[in-house]
């Protein structure tokens, strides 16, 4: 690191501060059949307490492996420090014992994983949970352990933290579980608090309060922070210094507001040029015609939950509770909203995995629910998974998977299908001797790929894409949104497009409706929408998202986690619809309470 | 960014077929090679020995009327009846190949079809079957065995229906809820919405994955059975003495264990190695079938 770095203030209060871990020439290797492979190499960094420093990169950088050997956590025994040190204090972390390493680890130094449901044992309850981590490191009493927790559930600003003690980690929301994680981290005061992903798995609006929460704890505790994240806008808000690392190797380490303003090196440029950016929204590419191509009426889909001796339904998970809308030929129709808010259903449903009710027409004809009519429908309609890796069939050459649907459908004999299997390769751009290779061969974005040619091969009209590039790298992500957008133009398709993510949304829909508990809130063009948003929600999802610039201005709030609002509803008691108005061209938003 | 993301995975990989890469394991070649030799010497059982399976011979006993300890004439020794055990291995070797395999093959494929079609199409006929199964499993299975055997007359082929139907419980219990969280993967949702009907994805999407549960099951399956058919000899419903199987002759011998121990042990031997053997190649073609495991060794 050089001394002649542009410091901000944060980091230059960070800068005058002591050191608390120095990682020296840092080399993790893999123990292979053939030889040992570096998986790290040559990391050197400084983290002084008080300091935030986000440790950014792609999938395979190295960057998990890095906050494993600190916590001395790198699973055994292929996975190993070759050669450098890990100073914590005056003791090098890469020579201490296994003993030594438990008292360090959880009380000076903790971790707060992606995961929190992983993290959590299912069977104990929240208090005993924290009470046996905060004993196991110090001589405290059930009762004074107790006390500690509860103060700890209250800093992480858990509504009612007395009733939590009592309740088991399935009770609580994914943002709640990932409050008591870090309840548990920093219970103990530790002077080092890495957290690997914390908020990748939790929604838009929670990321927000769980980011907030923990800049907040950092400050007020002098707690160093390693955040460990992919995501640019993440570290924008977060850090002080930011580490990007490719492949195992340091990139490039800059102050948060250097490296995003003169990015030096042409890996990070590229990263920062791939990130979404929110804007104010697009207008749409093509005017609607005066008959659409999907045209979904009043769609409900609910689950029954059967209970009690009998066995009678005695209450209802409304997913999807009279939703309307329509998508035109040629355009890209966007549904984003948070998990649980309906949005994968209605896709499914459309598809025809999951019974609805409620009327869909399909290019002027309405779609039937027989077995024949579904068929027919699935030529027209194909989906893209989010996990590229879960929706292919592993036990099958990547080129059968892509030719399967020409043989459901009886279309061509096997050279005709052959060709056709090696032209779609082509188009989305893999080789074709890729054909006779197992998904497992392919790297994420490439199976993404293969799903499209796959979604491709009986050129449909409609593709839905439900979180078709939520699991992939942005650098990827980018890519393949460039080859949705060029299939599009080329096919003439249309795509219902359902995401979590609010940017790269704005930057590809032409129409948005945002959904929440079943119900959409808001719909425009995405002009309208992201312009102009009308719908609390709305612009409560679209203030969360991190934006990747450290000079943005944050709002402050503290934000108190309660419960969710729960699509679970006794039977008899439905939902309240809610009633769209116009306000202007197309521009629908709900009326709120 | 898009010419790292297209780039090749990784050097095409040279196309093995599985007999080339079944070779290159030293101990599935073992096992191959032991049954093999179990199967051949059953078949010529009476080119390899000089006796009859059920002749009492008078050298066979002692002056005392004690059974011979292995060596010499009698290179396995002779049972209590003056019988020669190396033939009376190679003879029951017929019997216990046919129910290990016959019977083992049988009760996989009730245990595969009852499992599967539960697992996979679930709701009232799911029910149906695995309540079924589960009566199944809390009858004891060695009171029906014998039930069966009682009311047919007792001979091999009674045998192997008999525990066809008694041991294909595990199996389908196993498999039912293997296939039933295989149904909610996302790969069998993929193919619902290219417009794939059940059998296409049954057997093409779902069976394969169940390939490696099946081949454990099914060598597994060898030695109990083997076992089981010995446990109703004994008990007088199984095979009939004075033929062979090697499930009878230790049941018939096994109080002799301390002074004649070899009539247990040879015997013994013979169901374990044949036993290891089946679990050597199962477990051989399971790895050599799983793609993910290719190139490696």
């Amino acid at each position: 690191m050089t001394t002649q770095e542009i410091l901000s203030p944060a980091a230059q209060v960070a800068g005058e501060a002591p050191v608390v871990l120095s990682v020296r020439d840092l080399d993790i290797s893999v123990r292979q059949q053939g030889g040992v492979k570096p998986l790290v190499i040559g990391l050197t960094f400084d983290l002084r307490r008080g300091e935030t420093l986000a440790i950014a990169g792609e999938s395979g950088s190295g960057k998990s492996l890095t906050s494993l050997a600190i916590m001395g956590l790198l699973p055994p025994p292929a996975v190993h420090v070759a050669a450098g040190s890990i100073i914590f204090g005056d003791v090098d972390l890469t020579k201490l014992a296994e003993t030594k390493l438990q008292a360090i680890r959880g009380s000076r130094i903790a971790m707060i994983f992606q995961e929190p449901m992983t993290a959590l044992n299912p069977v104990m309850r929240i208090g005993d949970q924290l009470v046996e981590a905060l004993r196991a490191h110090e001589p405290l009493s059930r009762q004074a352990a107790r006390t500690r927790a509860l103060e700890a559930l209250r800093a992480v600003r858990l509504t009612e933290p007395e009733r939590r003690l009592s309740q088991y980690p399935h009770e609580l929301s994914g943002g709640m579980r990932q409050r008591v994680v870090i309840a548990m981290a920093i219970a103990l005061r530790p002077d080092i608090l890495i957290a690997d992903e914390p908020t990748t798995a939790l929604d838009v609006t929670v990321q927000r309060e769980v980011l907030d929460l923990l800049r907040d704890l950092s400050r007020d505790m002098g707690t160093a922070l390693i955040l460990i994240t992919h995501d640019m806008g993440v570290v924008a808000e977060m850090a002080d210094r930011v580490l990007v690392m490719q492949s195992g190797v340091m990139v490039e380490t800059a102050a948060v507001g250097q490296l995003f303003s003169a990015p030096k090196q042409a890996y990070t440029q590229a990263l920062l040029a791939a990130v979404p950016r929110m804007g104010q929204g697009r207008e749409a590419s093509v005017k609607p015609l005066w008959r659409p191509l999907v045209s979904i009426r009043d769609m409900v889909v609910t689950y029954d939950l059967k209970g009690g001796i009998l066995g009678r339904t005695q209450s209802r998970v409304h997913a999807v509770e009279g939703v309307t809308f329509d998508i035109h030929p040629g355009e890209t129709f966007a549904l984003v909203g948070e998990s649980g808010c309906g949005k994968s259903t209605i896709a499914r449903a459309l598809t025809g995995l999951v019974p609805h009710q409620g009327i869909v027409e399909f290019d002027g004809e309405t779609l039937g629910s027989t077995p024949a009519a579904r068929f027919a429908a699935s030529r027209q309609m194909q989906m893209i998974f989010q996990d590229p890796m879960a929706a292919l069939n592993g036990r099958m050459r990547v080129g059968d998977l892509v030719m399967e649907p020409l043989v459901i459908h009886g279309i061509g004999d096997v050279a005709s299908r052959r060709a056709r299997a090696e032209a779609l390769f082509d188009r989305v751009g893999l080789t074709r001797d890729a054909l006779d290779r197992y998904p497992h061969e392919f790297s994420g974005g490439q199976r993404q790929r293969i799903c499209i040619a796959r979604a491709l091969a009986l050129n449909p009209k409609l593709i839905l894409a439900d979180e078709s590039v939520s699991a992939l790298d942005v650098s990827v992500q980018a890519s393949v949104l460039d080859l949705l957008a060029e299939l599009k133009a080329e096919m003439d398709m249309s795509y219902l497009f359902i995401s979590h993510d609010m940017a790269i949304v704005e930057n590809i829909a032409d129409r948005v409706a945002v959904m929440f508990l079943g119900q959409i809130v808001e719909t425009g063009s995405s002009a309208q929408v992201f312009g102009n948003p009308q719908h609390s929600y709305t612009r409560r999802l679209i203030d969360a998202v991190p934006h990747p610039d450290p000079s943005r201005v944050l709002p402050v709030r503290a934000v108190h986690a309660s419960d969710p609002p729960s699509p679970v509803r006794r039977v008899g008691d439905p939902p309240k619809r809610l009633a769209l108005r116009s306000v202007g061209s197309g521009h629908l938003v709900a009326s709120e309470a | 960014m898009t010419a790292v993301d297209t780039a090749p995975a990784a050097p095409p990989p040279v196309e093995e077929g599985i007999w080339t890469r079944l070779r290159r394991r030293k101990l599935a070649l073992l096992g191959l090679l032991l049954i093999a030799a179990t199967l051949l010497g059953a078949i010529f059982a009476p080119y390899l020995t000089q006796f009859d399976p059920d002749e009492q011979l008078f050298e066979g006993l002692s002056i005392t009327g004690a059974p011979m300890a292995p060596g010499g004439m009698f290179p396995l020794g002779t049972d209590l009846l003056g019988r020669d055990l190396l033939t009376r291995i190679l003879y029951g070797a017929r019997t216990s190949l046919i129910i290990g395999l016959l019977a083992n093959g049988v009760a996989l494929l009730i245990g595969t079809f009852v499992g599967v079609t539960a697992g996979y199409f679930g709701g009232i006929l799911g029910g149906i079957l695995m309540r079924l199964t589960d009566l199944m499993m809390a009858f004891p299975a060695l009171l029906l065995a014998i039930c069966l055997a009682a009311i047919f007359q007792p001979s091999l082929w009674i045998v192997v229906m008999v525990i066809a139907t008694v041991n294909w419980v595990q199996t389908a219990r196993v498999l039912y809820a293997e296939t039933a969280s295989l149904s909610q993967r996302e790969f069998i949702a993929a193919e619902r919405t290219l417009g794939a009907g059940h059998m296409r994805i049954l057997f093409r999407h779902i069976l394969p994955h169940l390939v490696p549960t099946i081949i454990v099951w099914g060598t597994l399956g060898i030695s109990t059975t083997v076992l089981l058919e010995a446990t109703l000899s004994y008990l007088g419903v199984g095979v009939q003495p004075p033929t062979p199987s090697w499930g009878n002759i230790i049941f018939e011998n096994q109080t002799y264990f301390q002074a004649a121990p070899w009539l247990v042990f040879f015997p013994g031997l013979a169901i374990v190695t044949l036993a290891l053997a089946f679990n050597l190649v199962g477990d051989a073609f399971r790895e050599v079938l799983d793609p993910t495991q290719r190139g490696r060794t």
